[in-house]
C-alpha cells in the first residue's frame, strides 16, 4: 500500500530543492548540449590526413608523381622527407609522423612490371615481376590508423601512365543501409543519448538518498510514517522528466546540427527512452543505498559509467567483444538501450523488433526499485 | 500512580566493544516532562533512539505507548514526535514548505493540513517568516520551526534531544513556555539535556552517566537527598586551597563559583562543615558555611562522587 499523498510530498520537495540548486539545474541542460556538440564533431572513425614521411630513394619524376597521387587520397599528409629508412623510423619513434612511405631506387622498373597496372601487357616475367611498388612503415599500435594505411595497399595506379583505371569486377556488391554516406556521427548521436542519460540519471539519484543522510534529514524522515517505496518513487519521478528533456535536446540538436533524423515513430522512441531512464534511476537508487556519502556515490557512478561507454556498443561494436565481455555488457542497461535507440532512430524498428531488450530494461528497473526499497532501512543500526 | 506512557526494562545498547546504554530502567508517567540529564556521551541520545524505535536494543526492551520494542515501530511513528539534536528539516525549503512537506508525510488531509499549519504559524510566531528559507532563520526561529514541524501531527509522546543547547537563555525560556503549553494539552515529553536550568524545569529526571542511571526522581527529591553535603568556603587563596581539597578522600568535588569554593562532601556525613574543616586542618582566615544543594550538586555527586 502506497500513499499518493506522501509520494507527492517527496516529489514536490525534490522539485523545490532542484529549483534552488542552480548549478545542478544548469547541468541538466548544459551536459547534453556541450557533450553532443563536442562529440558530434570530434568523434570520427574515418581517419584523414595522417602525418607521414617520404623516403624517396629513386628521386625520379615518376616517384614524385606517385607521392602526389598518394597524398591526393587525403589519407596521409606528407610532412617530412628523409634520405634513409632509419631516419624515418626515428621520426616514428618521436611521434612526429605515424607512417613512412619508402620508395625504392628501382621504382620505375617495379611499376613497369606491375601486373595490376598493365595487366597482361606487362613485360614478360623475369622471375620477380610480382614485387610490390613501394613500402609503408606504420605505427600499428592504433588499429584505426593502421587500418587507414592498409587501405592504401591496393590503391589503383593506372593514372600514373595515363592507362585506364583498372577497375576489377568486385566479387560482392555491398549496399549500406541507414548510413550510406558512412558518417560516424549517425551512430554517435543516438549513442550519446545512452551515455549522457547513464551519467546524469545515475549521478542524480545516486546522490539522492545519501544527501538526505549527509544533511541529517534522514534522521527526521525515518521517524515519520514514510514508506521506503514512497520515498524511492517520489525521488525518481522528477528525474524522469529531466531525462526526457535531455533526450529532446540531444536528438533535436542532432537533427539540426548533424542532420541525424529520427526514422522511427515518436511513440516507440518515448517508450524505450522511458524504460531506460527508469532503469538508470533505479540503478542509481541502489547505489545510493550502498554509498555512505556523496563522494562514494560519485565513485560508484563512474564505476558504472566507464563500462557503459566502452562496453555498451557506443564506442566499439558489441559483436567484436569476446563472450565474457559480452556477458558483462549485457548486465548494463546502456547496452540494451544502445540497441533500442539505434534501432528506433536509425532503422525505424518497432517494439516487436526490439522486444527482448525492452523487456530486459523493464525487468531491471522494477528489480532495482525493489532492491533499493528493501535495502533502505528505517533504522539507524 | 498515573498511567505509564513509556518504560524501559534493562535496556542496553552496545556498539562493538563500547556499551552506550547499560541496563537502563525507566518509568515515565503520562503528562510529565521527563528529563534525561547527563554529560556528553552518557547515552542520552542512544536511549532516546531506542525508545523511538530507531535503534534496536542489544538487550532488554522498552514499551512505548503500548508498543513493545524491539518490534513493529511503524505504527508508533504516527503517535510520537522526535525532535533531533541538530536541525534536521530542510534548510533549502521555506518555513511554509517545510511544514507542508511534513504535514503531507504524516498524511494529514488537505483541510486539516491548512488548519494545523495556520495554527502553528500563529502559535510559534513564524507567520512573518513563512516565506523565508529555513537556512536563513535565526537560531530561535529555527528551533520554533523544528518544534512546530515535530508536533504537526499532534503526537501523544514527544522526544526532544537537547532542544535548547544551542540557543540563548531568553529563547530557551520562550521555548519551554511552549513545551508547557503542550503538556497542558496532555502531551508527555522526554527531554535529554546537560543543562541544569533545563533539567530543573522537568517534572522528573533521571541522571545518566556512562550509560547507567545514577539517580532518578523529582528535582526537589534529588536535592533533598544531597542535603548536608554542600559547604561553601570564602576567603583568600582559593585556587590553592581548592587544589589541596580536591585530592582529599572525604571530598567528592570542589568547584570555584566566583569568590567562593563550593565543596561537595563524599559519603553521608553527619556534619559536613566539620569534615571540611578537618580536611583544611585549621586555616582560620576561611569562613565555612553549609548551604542547600542545587541540581548541579546533585548531578556532580551522582556522576562523580558516588550517589550513596
Amino acid at each position: 500500500m502506497i500513499s499518493a499523498r506522501r509520494t507527492m510530498a517527496i516529489l514536490r520537495k525534490e522539485l523545490l530543492q532542484l529549483r534552488r540548486d542552480r548549478l545542478t539545474f544548469g547541468m541538466i541542460v548544459m551536459i547534453p548540449l556541450i557533450q553532443l556538440v563536442l562529440f558530434g564533431y570530434a568523434i570520427n572513425t574515418e581517419i584523414r590526413h595522417i602525418p607521414a614521411a617520404v623516403v624517396d630513394q629513386s628521386n625520379t619524376s615518376l616517384s614524385l608523381a606517385l607521392t602526389q597521387m598518394v597524398e591526393a587520397t587525403q589519407v596521409v599528409r606528407f610532412e617530412q622527407r628523409f634520405a634513409t629508412v632509419e631516419a624515418a623510423e626515428r621520426a616514428i619513434v618521436r611521434a612526429e609522423v605515424r607512417a613512412a612511405f619508402v620508395i625504392p631506387h628501382d621504382i620505375d622498373d617495379r611499376l613497369v612490371r606491375n601486373a595490376a597496372i598493365f595487366g597482361s601487357r606487362a613485360p614478360p616475367a623475369q622471375g620477380d615481376t610480382a614485387r610490390p611498388v613501394a613500402q609503408w612503415i606504420a605505427d600499428g599500435s592504433d588499429t584505426l590508423v593502421a587500418g587507414a594505411i592498409r587501405s592504401l595497399r591496393l590503391m589503383p595506379l593506372g593514372e600514373l601512365f595515363r592507362e585506364p583505371v583498372n577497375a576489377p569486377a568486385p566479387t560482392f556488391e555491398v549496399t549500406l543501409f541507414y548510413n550510406p554516406a558512412q558518417r560516424t556521427v549517425v551512430n554517435i548521436v543516438p549513442g550519446l543519448v545512452g551515455v549522457i542519460l547513464t551519467m546524469t540519471m545515475i549521478m542524480f539519484t545516486g546522490a539522492a538518498i545519501v544527501r538526505e543522510s549527509e544533511r541529517g534529514n534522514m534522521e527526521m524522515l525515518i521517524t515519520t510514517p514514510i514508506r521506503p517505496l514512497e520515498l524511492m518513487i517520489g525521488k525518481i519521478i522528477p528525474y524522469i522528466w529531466i531525462g526526457l528533456v535531455q533526450v529532446v535536446i540531444i536528438l533535436g540538436l542532432g537533427a539540426v546540427l548533424f542532420s541525424v533524423g529520427i526514422a522511427g515513430s515518436p511513440g516507440t522512441l518515448l517508450l524505450v527512452t522511458l524504460l531506460f531512464i527508469f532503469a538508470s534511476l533505479s540503478l542509481g537508487l541502489v547505489l545510493s543505498t550502498v554509498a555512505k556519502n556523496q563522494l562514494q556515490a560519485m565513485q560508484l557512478t563512474i564505476f558504472i559509467l566507464l563500462p557503459s561507454i566502452l562496453l555498451s556498443g557506443f564506442m566499439f561494436p558489441y559483436e567484436g567483444m569476446p563472450r565474457g565481455a559480452q556477458l558483462i555488457a549485457d548486465l548494463l542497461p546502456a547496452t540494451h538501450f544502445m540497441r533500442l535507440i539505434r534501432g528506433v532512430v536509425l532503422r525505424d524498428a518497432d517494439l516487436a523488433d526490439l522486444g527482448p531488450d525492452a523487456a530486459w530494461l523493464l525487468g531491471f528497473a522494477v528489480l532495482g526499485l525493489v532492491v533499493a526499497a528493501l535495502r533502505f532501512r528505517k533504522r539507524l543500526d | 500512580m498515573s498511567e505509564i506512557v513509556a518504560a524501559a526494562v534493562g535496556m542496553t545498547r552496545r556498539f562493538g566493544a563500547n556499551t552506550a546504554v547499560d541496563g537502563l530502567d525507566l518509568t515515565i508517567p503520562k503528562g510529565v516532562v521527563y528529563g534525561l540529564l547527563g554529560p556528553n556521551g552518557s547515552g542520552k541520545t542512544t536511549a532516546m533512539r531506542m525508545l523511538t524505535g530507531l535503534l534496536t536494543p542489544s538487550d532488554g526492551y522498552a514499551e512505548v505507548l503500548g508498543t513493545r520494542l524491539p518490534g513493529n515501530a511503524e505504527a508508533l511513528k504516527r503517535r510520537i514526535g522526535y525532535m533531533t539534536q541538530g536541525f534536521t528539516y530542510y534548510r533549502d525549503l521555506t518555513v511554509l514548505e517545510n511544514l507542508r512537506f511534513i504535514a503531507e508525510i504524516h498524511d494529514l488531509p488537505a483541510r486539516r493540513k491548512r488548519q494545523r499549519i495556520d495554527a502553528l504559524l500563529e502559535a510559534y510566531e513564524l507567520r512573518a517568516q513563512a516565506g523565508k528559507l529555513a537556512g536563513a532563520l535565526s537560531g530561535g526561529q529555527r528551533q520554533r520551526l523544528a518544534l512546530a514541524a515535530t508536533v504537526i501531527h499532534e503526537p501523544e509522546l514527544l522526544f526532544l534531544d537537547e532542544p535548547t543547547s544551542a540557543v540563548d537563555p531568553e529563547t530557551r525560556r520562550g521555548f519551554w513556555e511552549r513545551l508547557f503549553d503542550l503538556v497542558d494539552l496532555g502531551t508527555t515529553m522526554i527531554v535529554s539535556t546537560h543543562l541544569m536550568d533545563e533539567a530543573e524545569r522537568c517534572h522528573r529526571i533521571a541522571i545518566l552517566d556512562q550509560g547507567r542511571k545514577c539517580a532518578d526522581g523529582t528535582p526537589p527529591e534529588l536535592m533533598e537527598k544531597a542535603e548536608g553535603r554542600v559547604v561553601e568556603l570564602a576567603g583568600d587563596d582559593l585556587r590553592r586551597i581548592g587544589r589541596e581539597l580536591a585530592g582529599h578522600p572525604d571530598i567528592a568535588s570542589v568547584a570555584q563559583i566566583g569568590t567562593r569554593l563550593r565543596v561537595l562532601v563524599a559519603g553521608a556525613p553527619t556534619d559536613a562543615e566539620a569534615v571540611v574543616a578537618q580536611a583544611l586542618r585549621g586555616q582560620p582566615e576561611l569562613s565555612l558555611r553549609a548551604v542547600r544543594p542545587n541540581l548541579e550538586d546533585v548531578f556532580v555527586l551522582a556522576t562523580h562522587g558516588g550517589a550513596g
